[in-house]
């Protein structure tokens, strides 16, 4: 695989990286049954100020990935394999209080659902004091004076007022931004979203994307991005891996991957959203089937029962191997024998024509 | 579809002849109580407050909002699923909302909904063939354990599920695959009119394209009218005739899909647009973007006068705070709700950021604290956050 060598060459650009996650295995074990392999071989690094966008769908591992790079998961049941740097730091396998100084403090976590994150009973202000308290060394004075500051950055108004309020009593917008003031309360390194608008409306979402645009650019947060919705990705992030069944099954800048997506299953996922700025009338193309139809990926490509361009080498019986995520392009990684072909893309043409 | 169906455009009655539902100033107020022993009524959340909007025979009027403006109330209201406050609904003809008992229960079968979620809203302990044969048995329709066993099998087919499907319970299924069984018992009872509330929000985006042009493909073959309710503007546009636009429990805006998404007019509906983020970096790089200052108000004490104007860019010294804007008709069959929906559209009036909104109005938007982004070079290319024209 020569995932390593490419995000050396990117990191050179600006510095080296503050996340290196290398042939990440995530398995979830469970007395008579079998082992489930949530994330398989997952590799990508991030570099600071960059965004790093993780995009599939429900199942395909992203959100795991996330956990696990944060060591969140339990550790009952679950077999983390693989490499997490964070600053060149070996983060799996540290002990929980190694992780417990780094967690809030030089990474941190935005979640989906606000509401369930937020402890119900305690005063937001409790809560984005209690970052401080524990790892800035601040005294309840500081750290108050400190919150309101954090609460004022993230744009929520009258922000005294607001710490002695409760979750409820905030608007679904207000709770995650409180949320990521909690998560940027120390200024961390690696700041990890996930699907952090998705619980939104649209325009509450423009607000929000638009703040964590302004806070990477600001600070020089690495930020991953862990998302569905390819109009966010877009907009937001600078590299795009796109996972399928727990795999990185193509990896491109975003301007490259959206004008010339390469795997059937990117280019799929782009043919099925109607757009807001093309033609009306023109029909969707859905993917056929659902996620669930997925095969393992030790018997071929996991996406082959549901791709247009599957041939009889998408599965290993024939093929011999299973499907490796090859160099397609400078900048580019494509997981597929048979992609999507557009009419000017020599790089991509002999890549995979090697492959074949 | 060419006809436009609204109230008070001549031109587009004499086209539409009669709507199949006619929506007239129906307002849905819920009541909140306080109190242990006595109830007392403290006030009411208005969730729909004076909608009028009506559908021609086969087109679809997509109905779209934030969250809280009352657009699945009012879909539930038109079946009658909550009481309406006041107003009427004309269905075909009849005034749905003061039908009884029987009569309302026969009117049903004309009009049906899909719910959001596939999995709440089917029997678990229900299989697939006696969840598509209740609606049937209870209208006695279908004739017959033969008849009825017919008639499961070609809406099966119509949706695009196997037979094998009939001995399974819908935990066995797929998101996907739920839906069309929800679509199936929908259309069980040949409907004229399908509500369809929230389709495919809850579905994967590579399978919300198969449920967006099954629900297509089965308004061409049998003749349905659609009212889809949906928070996602670019599902809306794909498949709406006309789209109504709603904000804090009535319509600021309606038009025929295509002008609407155009040239929005109300600048609330301007900033819905320009929300939605586009799947194309080109686009979103050279994108017009308003962004609104802070959140939708509460429906139980709606802003005097324009219920926009507390967040509305546009916002005048005149008439917006104290006088109630009326739906007007700018342009065929393109009604706004806006006192200034004319000079907004010539560029006469500047909009002012969000910032200068929020100063006014006591609410912010953006970090305050944050540095000026462009002083990144890592900006350079990325548009800037609030850039207007």
């Amino acid at each position: 695989m020569t995932i390593e060598s490419l995000p050396a060459g990117e990191a050179g650009t600006v510095g080296a990286s503050v996340l290196d996650v290398e042939e990440l295995t995530v398995t979830f074990t469970r007395r008579g049954e079998q082992p489930t392999r949530a994330v398989d071989g997952v590799s990508f690094s991030v570099g600071p100020g960059e965004t790093v966008g993780l995009v599939g769908e429900s199942g395909c591992g992203k959100s795991v990935t996330s956990l696990a790079v944060m060591g969140l998961l339990p550790s009952r049941g679950v077999q983390v394999g693989g490499s997490v740097r964070l600053d060149g730091r070996e983060l799996l396998g540290a002990g929980d209080r190694a992780l417990r100084r780094l967690r809030g403090a030089d990474m941190a976590m935005v979640f989906q659902d606000p509401l369930s994150s937020l402890n119900p009973t305690v005063p937001i202000g409790t809560q984005v004091t209690e970052v401080l308290l524990e790892h800035r060394d601040m005294s309840r004075k500081e750290a108050g004076d400190e919150a309101t500051r954090l609460l004022d950055r993230v744009g929520i108004p009258d922000p005294s007022r607001r710490l002695k309020e409760y979750p409820h009593q905030l608007s679904g917008g207000m709770r995650q931004r409180a949320l990521i003031a909690m998560a940027l309360a120390c200024a961390p390194r690696l700041l990890i979203a996930d699907e952090p608008t998705t619980a939104l409306d649209v325009t509450i979402q423009a607000q929000i994307l638009e703040l964590l645009r302004e806070l990477v650019v600001d600070s020089g947060t690495a930020l991953v991005m862990i998302t569905h919705d390819l109009g966010v990705v877009a907009g937001l992030c600078d590299r795009v891996h796109v996972m399928y069944s727990g795999r990185i099954i193509e990896s491109a800048d975003r301007h490259e991957l959206f004008a010339q997506p390469r795997h059937p299953y990117t280019g799929g996922l782009l043919a099925s959203v109607p757009r807001l700025d093309a033609a009306r009338g023109a029909p969707l193309h859905p993917i056929r089937g659902s996620a669930r139809d997925a095969i393992p990926w030790a018997e071929g490509c996991a996406f082959a029962p549901r791709c247009d361009n599957a041939q009889d080498d998408c599965l290993t019986e024939v093929a011999g191997s299973t499907v490796p995520l090859e160099y397609d392009g400078p900048g580019r990684e494509l997981r597929c024998r048979h992609p999507l072909q557009h009419p000017r893309s020599p790089a991509g043409a002999t890549a995979s024509g090697a492959a074949r | 579809m060419t006809a436009v169906p609204s109230a008070d455009s001549t031109a587009a009655d004499s086209t539409a002849a009669d709507p199949l539902l006619r929506v007239e100033g129906l307002q849905v107020h819920f009541p909140i109580k306080r109190g242990v022993i006595v109830d007392r009524t403290v006030g009411h959340v208005r969730a729909v407050d004076g909608v009028d909007l009506s559908i021609a025979r086969g087109s679809t009027y997509g109905l779209v909002g934030e969250s809280g403006c009352g657009k699945s109330t009012l879909g539930r209201a038109v079946l009658r699923l909550v009481e309406p406050t006041a107003g009427r609904v004309v269905f075909d003809g009849t005034d749905v909302a003061s039908l009884q008992g029987e009569p309302l229960r026969t009117m049903r079968r004309r009009m049906q909904m899909v719910f959001q979620d596939p999995l709440g809203s089917l029997d678990p302990r229900q299989n697939v063939e006696s969840l598509l044969s209740e609606p049937l048995r209870a209208h006695g329709l279908g004739g017959g354990k033969r008849g009825i066993a017919e008639r499961i099998r070609t809406l099966l087919d119509a949706v695009g599920l196997p037979s094998a499907a009939l001995r399974r319970y819908p935990h066995e299924f797929s998101g996907g695959q739920r839906q069309r069984i929800g679509i199936a018992r929908a259309i069980a009872l040949e409907p004229d009119l399908l509500i369809a509330d929230e389709p495919v929000s809850a579905l994967d985006v590579s399978v919300q394209a198969q449920v967006v042009n099954l629900l297509e493909e089965l308004q061409e073959r049998l003749g349905l009218t659609y009212l889809v309710i949906a928070h996602d503007l670019a599902v809306v546009r794909h498949i709406s005739d006309v789209v109504g636009v709603m904000y804090l429990g009535s319509l600021v805006e309606q038009a025929p899909s295509d002008v609407l998404y155009s040239e929005p007019l109300h600048p609330y509906s301007r900033a819905l647009m320009s929300a939605v983020p586009v799947p194309d970096p080109v686009v979103e790089e050279s994108r017009e973007r308003i962004l609104l200052a802070g959140d939708l108000p509460s429906p139980a004490n709606p802003p005097s006068g324009c219920r926009f104007h507390t967040r509305c860019p546009w916002r005048q010294e005149t008439r917006c705070d104290d006088e109630v804007p009326v739906l007007r008709e700018l342009g065929t069959g393109h009604l706004v709700s806006c006192h200034w929906a004319e000079e907004i559209r010539d560029g006469v009036l500047r909009p002012r950021s969000a910032e200068e909104v929020a100063a006014t109005q006591g609410v912010s938007v953006r970090p305050t604290g944050a540095a000026d982004p462009e002083s990144d070079a890592l900006v350079q290319g990325v548009d800037e956050p609030i850039e207007w024209r």
